[in-house]
């Protein structure tokens, strides 16, 4: 269709109303790409050159801003090497586990009939926690675990030895558990598709043909679903690594995980020589999240061959 | 309920609910109990530590009002902007440059991938003195981050009617774009921009990272720096903020669900990053 073949230009003419012609034609496709300048102009103003910013920022002394791999060094070993190596163990066991227990949930909601309430209700509710929860849910955490917590007094009425120890919530551990509390629901919400896309015909040929219904997941369900699990694992490993609310919110900044490490190197208070290792901090989680989207996108071509 | 999809199974076979029902429910309500227990337990830990005391005061701290009027003006500045920048976009997208559809995908789903953390202070690095002195910049950036889902509920709700042809009609009856755009295309968006409303509302209501790093006092910042004089309250504004976004989106669910039944349209989709429009783009491209 770029290429404004005669035929196709003529037929493209009657929305505009101008004759078939080279000229024109050259016109016409310049005012077709005119449609998306705002959207491209906007796209470039708030998101491409921000991420530029980062990248050079990256690679500049703080103070004289002369060129220097420092940053990134600094980046890459102690602390900040620790905060990057915390961030991602995290989110793969935030990616998995959620991963597995998600599907569990969405396959429940899946079998109950479309429109139901109870779909109705946990739908929603995922939309609700799964996209808008950080701060709330740092706060639902403190309410049942903290020192004062709810269930932190249930549990002590249960055993007179500690079995939850409160100050674990402050530390990874804690985060992992309120991190679960979106991760699910964002879980069900992007695998829901994938096990509508699951033909009821092919388990239907599958039984005809006897098969169990451990054959049947073993051999077809499964199969055809493991490009866009696998993808939604990836989408939860994105979504925990670049989580930065709940963490900082529950632990006031005190977790050593990357993101909350930049919150701390750019909240203003910042020992003003290290401010460019924030940016190398970000460059870093950036280059993360664009290998692990590239791995998406070629699981979401191999899932597309099935599930349409 | 004991068939596994119950409207494309009803013509192809006569289901047999016996076997089903066998096999499903006990894991089945152990993993719905597991997940009620675990989401429940929370909520309700947080209704009790607040206390009921602390909901009628939330409301009469100076800084709540000034920090929710904030949040509110953001949220209608990022939303105008949304549907000022979108709709058009996606729609001539959808119309006139239908082979840049999945360009369009993959650079609506990087604001989602690339975290709000960077992004902001690669913004504060770059953004001009007039700007980053206003919170509205926090708006204008709010607009970039309700991109997938506005971009997706558009999209999906160009989808469920056939906008070619009625454009068509339309501007063969001599309505020149703006008015096709006004009269024809928008009234059949209604759902899809609803939906992108209430999410991008949602968003901005609920965003803490930009707001934060940016040093405004927005609700959910609000909400984290009370913390020091009362937990309770700050438990209970968590709370009620929980409580609001989800009432909101039940109605847009139900209300989109009923259009939907009655005029054949799209579902309200929440979360469509990964749906299957997108996986039926890349299947129709091969």
């Amino acid at each position: 269709m770029a290429e404004v073949a005669p035929a196709a230009a003529a037929s493209e003419v009657q929305a505009s109303g101008a004759r078939p012609g080279r000229v024109s034609g050259i016109v016409r496709a310049a005012l077709r790409w005119a449609g998306v300048l705002p959207f491209g102009a906007y796209v470039a103003l708030g998101l491409a050159a921000p991420t530029v910013a980062i990248a050079i920022s990256a690679f500049q002394d703080s103070n004289t801003n002369a060129a220097t791999l420092s940053n990134m060094d600094a980046a890459v070993h102690g602390t900040y090497f620790t905060g990057l190596q915390n961030s991602i163990e995290l989110s793969i066991v935030c990616a998995v586990v959620p991963g597995i227990f998600g599907l569990l949930v969405a396959y429940a909601i899946f079998t109950a009939k479309r429109g139901s309430a109870l779909r109705r209700v946990v739908v929603t509710a995922s939309g609700v926690f799964a996209n808008f929860g950080g701060v709330p849910l740092a706060f639902l955490f403190i309410a049942s675990l903290s020192t004062t917590g709810v269930v932190t007094g249930w549990l002590k009425d249960i055993s007179s030895a500690d079995i939850w120890n409160p100050s674990a919530l402050y530390n990874v551990n804690g985060i992992f558990l309120a991190y679960l509390y979106f991760q699910v629901p964002l879980m069900v919400l992007i695998i829901l598709p994938a096990l509508e896309g699951l033909r009821p015909a092919w388990r239907e040929a599958a039984q005809n043909m006897g098969a169990s219904t451990w054959q049947y997941w073993r051999y077809v369900g499964g199969p055809v679903l493991l490009p866009s699990f696998l993808g939604c694992l990836l989408l939860l490993f994105g979504s925990s690594f670049s989580a930065y609310a709940t963490a900082e919110a529950l632990t006031g900044g005190t977790v050593a995980l990357t993101s909350v490490q930049i919150g701390a190197l750019l909240n203003g208070n910042v020992i003003a020589a290290q401010e460019n290792l924030g940016y190398a901090l970000a460059l870093i989680m950036i280059v993360i999240i664009v290998i692990v989207m590239v791995i998406y996108t070629v699981l979401q071509r191999r899932a597309a061959r099935w599930l349409r | 309920m004991a068939t596994v999809a119950s409207a494309e199974q009803a013509g192809t076979r006569v289901p047999k609910p016996a076997v089903r029902r066998r096999t499903w429910p006990v894991w089945r309500w152990m993993v719905l109990v597991i997940a009620a227990l675990y989401f429940g337990i929370p909520l309700y830990a947080g209704l009790k530590f607040a206390g009921l005391k602390a909901f009628t005061q939330v409301t009469s701290y100076p800084q709540f009002g000034s920090s929710f009027v904030l949040s509110l003006r953001l949220a209608l500045i990022a939303t105008v902007l949304t549907l000022v920048l979108m709709v058009p976009t996606t729609v001539y997208v959808h119309l006139r440059l239908p082979r840049i559809r999945r360009v369009m995908e993959a650079i609506t789903i990087l604001p989602i991938v690339i975290p709000p953390i960077a992004l902001i202070i690669g913004v504060l690095k770059v953004a001009p003195g007039f700007l980053i002195s206003t919170p509205d910049l926090l708006g204008l950036e709010y607009v970039i981050l309700a991109m997938p889902f506005a971009y997706r509920s558009l999209d999906s709700g160009l989808r469920s009617f056939d906008a070619k042809t009625l454009v068509e009609a339309a501007n063969s009856l001599g309505a020149g774009w703006p008015a096709t755009l006004w009269r024809v295309v928008i009234p059949n968006l209604r759902t899809a921009m609803l939906s992108a409303t209430v999410l991008t509302v949602a968003l901005v209501l609920g965003e803490y990272t930009m707001a934060s790093l940016d040093n405004f006092q927005t609700f959910p910042v609000w909400i984290v720096n009370f913390e020091q004089n009362s937990g309770n309250v700050s438990v209970a504004a968590s709370l009620l903020a929980l409580f609001v976004t989800w009432l909101l989106l039940m109605l847009i669910v139900t209300l989109g669900g009923r259009r939907a039944r009655k005029h054949g349209g799209a579902e309200v989709a929440l979360f469509s990053v990964a749906t299957r429009q997108t996986t039926q783009t890349a299947g129709e491209a091969e």
